[in-house]
């Protein structure tokens, strides 16, 4: 067992009410954030409530930065993979896209949903373990447009994620007006406060995420718990996550590997001629010589991040998935090794364990 | 389960274990990991339990109990062999959250070297270590 780190964590405004939901704590990202919420079996708890119900996540360890004036469109079009120009504004909504942003070579800086506020005005949300390296990629490409103004609003905002089948409903009934449909953003008054409202989320079921001012998230938070959300922890919104194959930077992405290998074409655009986009166009004109794949581990045992694959590859991601009762994960492996139902070995620290590749996603939701 | 309870009868490993000699036969140990261990994992789902025969050495890993999120190291309190392990875990891992110092039992040892255990901790020391 690890000892608990010592060093001075950041914390969000929602750590007292997190402590006194019973919350365990640990450091990600260098925040102390909840993993899960009181004893053994609450990650599965949360798991299932958002699976079935209604659960709320605090991810206020999420940065934002915010990209507006003429030039922004420009600017962001330059930066992030997708086409930013087909968001839509208008009809009191703004669009919701995600994309990666790339470096030249195509490596992958960060994975990142980009909402439009307004006809030049747009809020990009990143990953907490890269913010300060994605602003300073912002900021320093930003330098080439006079028109633009990069601002960092870590500090201005707080984030929370409602995610279920019931989420909407449990939301929409402390909201003045009608929620944002699925993929668009639009700010709105919930329990007073103003919030600007994402058709989004990381868990495959809907919902929608949640910007607040930071003082008005525990109000929020404990207006959403009333009406029957069930907080939830990093450690479900993990084996959600996975259970559907949505990427994690750091295990997933990194910059060693591009979007392409990543099975992130789609979010790719390279006509745009975004940072990267040679490098993209090229892995993806020639085929990768590795690609993501999802698998299931047959009998007992769990793959984690960084066992191998024999014959070639890595598990990226591993645990034992709540919904299925079996472990998953998600591994690169060779292109030729990479079609569902191809038989892998597994190296789960000297043991060998045998698993298949699946079709993405892992769990898909009953008809 | 008592929240956080650290029976006064074991001796504890600053690695989140404890240790039960025998009362009729001192040379052989019973080890697990205690209610702290457990609880900073959450739910064991798995417990791949080593070889009746496996030889601990005091201090380094010999086992691995898993939850959901994460695998931890067992680290061995004392050294020895191991002479039983709780096979009822395999098909219920959980026993290890429910009962850490009952039916949560990891295996049995016979003692290398008995005079280990006065290096291992009482419970009212152990405790000490967790509010540091």
């Amino acid at each position: 067992m690890a000892a608990p780190s010592s060093r001075a964590l950041r914390r969000t405004p929602l750590f007292d009410a997190h402590l006194a939901a019973g919350a365990k704590l640990v450091d990600f990202a260098g925040w102390e954030m909840p993993v899960f919420y009181g004893g053994p079996s609450a990650l599965r708890h949360e798991h299932m409530a958002v699976r079935s119900g209604c659960g709320i996540f605090d991810v206020s360890h999420m940065g934002e930065i915010e990209t507006s004036g003429p030039q922004a469109l420009e600017l962001l079009q330059l930066l992030l993979s997708n086409d930013v120009a087909k968001m839509p504004i208008g009809g009191g909504a703004g669009g919701a896209q995600y994309s990666v942003l790339c470096r030249e070579d195509g490596g992958v800086l960060d994975d990142l949903f980009t909402y439009r506020l307004d006809i030049d005005r747009y809020m990009t949300i990143t990953n907490a373990s890269n913010h300060e390296r994605d602003l300073e990629w912002f900021n320093r490409h930003a330098r080439a447009f006079p028109d633009v103004d990069v601002a960092d609003r870590i500090e201005d905002y707080a984030m929370l994620a409602v995610q279920g089948p019931l989420a909407r409903e449990i939301v929409q009934a402390i909201s003045d007006s009608p929620l944002p449909a699925r993929m668009t953003a639009a700010t709105r008054r919930l329990a007073g406060a103003e919030v600007i409202v994402c058709g989004t989320g990381y868990t495959g079921e809907e919902g929608v995420e949640l910007l607040c001012a930071t003082d008005d998230a525990s109000l929020l938070w404990d207006a959403l718990v009333r009406r029957g959300a069930t907080p939830a922890g990093l450690g479900a919104r993990d084996t959600l996550r996975l259970e559907v194959c949505f990427h994690l930077y750091g295990n997933e992405l990194s910059t060693d590997r591009g979007p392409i290998e990543a099975g992130l074409g789609w979010c790719c655009r390279e006509d745009t001629g975004f940072i990267g986009s040679d490098a993209v166009r090229a892995v993806r004109a020639a085929g990768p010589a590795e690609k993501l794949i999802a698998f299931v581990v047959e009998g007992p045992g769990i793959a984690r991040q960084g066992n191998a694959v024999i014959g070639g590859g890595e598990v990226t991601s591993g645990t034992l998935s709540p919904s299925l009762g079996t472990g998953i994960g998600m591994a690169y492996v060779p292109a030729a090794q990479a079609a569902p139902g191809t038989r892998l070995e597994l190296d789960v620290r000297g043991k060998m364990r045998p698993a298949v590749v699946k079709d993405k996603p892992l769990y898909r939701k009953a008809a | 389960m008592i929240q956080g309870s650290y029976p006064e009868d074991l001796l504890y490993h600053a690695e989140h274990d404890w240790a039960r000699i025998d009362p009729d036969d001192a040379a052989i140990a019973t080890l697990g990991i205690t209610w702290y261990a457990q609880d900073a994992l959450g739910e064991v789902v798995f417990f791949d339990p080593p070889a009746v025969g496996t030889v601990l050495a005091k201090d380094a890993p010999y086992a691995e109990v898993e939850s959901v999120k994460a695998v931890s190291d067992v680290v061995a309190p004392l050294s020895g062999e191991i002479v039983e392990v709780n096979e009822a875990l395999s098909d219920n891992p959980a026993a290890i959250n429910e009962d850490p110092y009952g039916e949560g039992w990891l295996v049995k040892v016979r003692m290398a070297d008995p005079s280990e255990r006065d290096g291992l901790l009482d419970a009212a020391s152990y405790k000490a270590t967790l509010d540091g």
